[in-house]
């Protein structure tokens, strides 16, 4: 009975007791959610349009961060640090395509996953040995990002926002529609979603398959240095970034593989609720540390009710 | 020439579904095994079985399990890591509480344990298929090393929370534990790698391993033509989890001496996964290959600077070391997406009709 009551009652008691302390482990894991969504995004871009996994995206973000922070530091301006990351990105998406993508057009599936977590490996090898493996600072006041905080009193209570935080919110919706935009809208966009929908089709139309996956790695390669950006303002840039960037995996199957939408969704629902799982179940009853695990186990409970994800397309299968 | 088939006649079907239809097989296999069983022990170095020989099977028997899982039933799984968390810590238990116990009987017992732990996680196959099902094998990385940190009974309340391998004995033998000699625990593993394999072999062969693979071909087809679905791969999630709970246990009582919980992060499971793939997905063989590939490289790539006397920090070397595995994945799979084991099968032809190109 007192077992049943500390699981069912008393957390929601708490959160009813302080509804700041509720209202600001919320706001910390929508600002995780929104990173986790901005992962799964270059996920669901690079699986939309060409059906790989690609579980570089983690590694992408790290790299990015890494070759801006160390740009800065070799003496280049911060301002002048962006653009020049943004030109070692577009590189970096065309290599790829050259040297892994192209070789290996119409492999199965499983191989191109492989041959994304070779690219993994290489980036954490090359990284390393050009920028060292110690933990480095984002250079974030360098580009003109706020560092303060706003301290806010609702319910007589006392809640603390950081202005980075809200920097990286919208940052990170202004990205979001700058993306919508240019997939539903632009002539390219559109050439990306007709060789998602059908690669045969879209060849046939003349739409080229390798200049769509240099385009698609880059932009990529943009969500990745914002978020790159955006984690490094809070936590510093290392390569433990990549172990985070795992976490983008449940989100997407959460939302489903093809949906930006689900990308956006699954992410700020992980976010907030291993958040508040981790705070008001996860520390007083088992021990700490539930944020490790909790996004897996909700997105394999939400998948077995719909296998294609919350917002996937339906599975379709014929013999 | 010296792979020569003709004159190799089957009058029975038997004979023609042996192990070994071609006699030269046969050979290179005994070859193989002499070099394993007797040349190996008496030339090799205690460095050379602690850090290439005793790892490459251990490592290879891991991907067997693997294989089983994802190169013949076709499920894909990234919690390997895991399951064999959970048969070194079973096999730990069993050792700590029946302390008489031989070693032996005791990780071919922790096998069961995360067979158990497999086939649960394994129930979501039913309904999720393809890279959704890796997030079912993804909970159960995550959710189990946490568990492994966090259940103070598993790792009997050490203060480090890490298990400390006990010193056993077999007919008079320190075989585990730090007073062992490294070609003891040699003989052990590779004796334990050998039989599991020659089981392996077997099922795949067999009826089961049938079933197995035209689930992996086409599940609803294999559905359609009276293959009880659910059997098929509940059955590859058990059998795979067994050998990789026992090659966990092998990994930490014969090899590491000691482990936390971080030991079987999710490295270790894409460590296992590349052997499997690099080697060839539904093969036995190519897990021996993928191995001495992927265990063996860093180790030989670590000691040519040395070699040569090139002044670079072992920082450096392993930065290296990570930027030339991955290139040799992508170097692999690009050349031949097959694996090793393709690899070998072509070489095998060309033996055969060699000196004749057709």
């Amino acid at each position: 009975m007192e077992r049943l009551h500390s699981i069912f009652v008393a957390p929601f008691a708490d959160m009813v007791a302080a509804p700041d302390f509720f209202l600001q482990v919320v706001w910390e894991g929508l600002v995780s959610g929104v990173l986790y969504a901005l992962i799964a995004l270059g996920f669901v871009l690079i699986f939309k349009s060409s059906r790989i996994f690609n579980f570089a995206q983690g590694i992408m973000v790290v790299f990015a961060a890494l070759t801006l922070v160390g740009l800065h530091e070799r003496g280049v301006p911060a301002l002048l640090a962006v653009p020049l990351t943004l030109v070692v990105m577009f590189f970096l998406a065309v290599a790829i395509e050259r040297v892994v993508l192209r070789p290996l057009v119409n492999q199965p599936d499983i191989i191109l996953f492989m041959a994304t977590i070779g690219v993994t490996l290489f980036l954490i090898g090359l990284g390393e040995t050009i920028f060292g493996g110690e933990n480095k600072v984002m250079i974030t006041s360098e580009l003109g990002i706020p560092t303060g905080s706003w301290i806010m009193e609702p319910f007589g209570g006392f809640v603390s926002i950081e202005q980075k935080d809200v920097t990286a919110v919208v940052g990170a919706v202004l990205l979001v529609i700058a993306l919508l935009v240019f997939l539903n809208k632009s002539k390219m966009g559109r050439a990306i979603r007709a060789l998602g929908d059908d690669h045969q089709a879209a060849l046939s139309v003349g739409i080229s398959l390798s200049t769509i996956w240099v385009i698609v790695w880059f932009i990529s390669g943009i969500i990745a240095l914002a978020t790159g950006i955006v984690w490094g303002a809070r936590a510093g840039v290392s390569f433990a970034l990549e172990v985070i960037a795992l976490k983008a995996l449940p989100v997407l199957m959460l939302g489903g593989l093809e949906s930006v939408t689900g990308a956006i969704v699954g992410g700020l629902a992980i976010g907030v609720l291993e958040k508040v799982f981790e705070i008001y179940w996860g520390q007083p009853l088992l021990g700490g540390n539930t944020e490790a695990w909790f996004a897996y186990v909700l997105a394999l409970l939400v998948l077995l009710v719909r296998p294609q994800g919350l917002f996937g397309e339906k599975i379709i299968e014929r013999v | 020439m010296f792979y020569r088939v003709a004159g190799q006649y089957k009058t029975s079907y038997q004979a023609d579904y042996a192990l070994f239809p071609v006699k030269q097989d046969a050979w290179l296999l005994a070859l193989v095994l002499i070099v394993a069983f007797v040349v190996f022990p008496l030339t090799a170095s205690d460095f050379m079985f602690r850090a290439l020989l005793i790892p490459v099977l251990i490592y290879a028997l891991a991907a067997l399990g693997l294989n089983i899982l994802t190169g013949y039933a076709g499920q894909l799984s990234l919690g390997t890591g895991a399951f064999m968390g959970v048969g070194a810590y079973a096999c730990y238990k069993i050792v700590t509480i029946f302390p008489e116990l031989n070693i032996i009987v005791a990780i071919a017992l922790s096998g069961f344990f995360s067979a158990a732990v497999g086939v649960a996680f394994g129930l979501p196959s039913l309904r999720i298929k393809g890279f959704y099902l890796a997030i079912a094998t993804l909970a159960a990385q995550f959710f189990l090393v946490w568990l492994f940190q966090k259940w103070g009974w598993l790792y009997n309340y050490n203060a480090s929370g890490a298990i400390q391998v006990p010193n056993t004995q077999m007919f008079g033998i320190t075989v585990t534990g730090a007073r062992a000699s490294a070609m003891s625990q040699y003989f052990v593993v590779l004796s334990v790698v050998c039989i599991v394999t020659f089981l392996a072999i077997n099922v795949t062969r067999g009826r089961i391993g049938r079933t197995w693979k035209a689930v992996r071909d086409m599940d609803i087809a294999a559905e359609l033509v009276g293959i009880n679905l659910m059997k098929a791969k509940l059955s590859a999630f058990f059998v795979s989890s067994y050998i990789v709970g026992i090659a966990g246990a092998l990994f930490v009582f014969l090899w590491r001496g000691a482990a936390e919980a971080d030991l079987f992060d999710i490295q270790l499971s894409f460590r296992v996964l590349f052997i499997a793939i690099i080697g060839g997905l539904g093969s036995i063989l190519g897990n021996y290959l993928g191995a001495l590939l992927i265990v063996a490289l860093p180790v030989i790539i670590g000691t040519v600077p040395a070699m040569f006397g090139l002044p670079i920090s072992s920082a450096m070397v392993e930065h290296l070391n990570t930027m030339i595995i991955g290139a040799l994945i992508i170097g692999f799979l690009i050349v031949e997406p097959h694996g090793l084991a393709r690899f070998w099968a072509v070489i095998r032809e060309k033996l055969i009709i060699w000196p004749f190109p057709h």
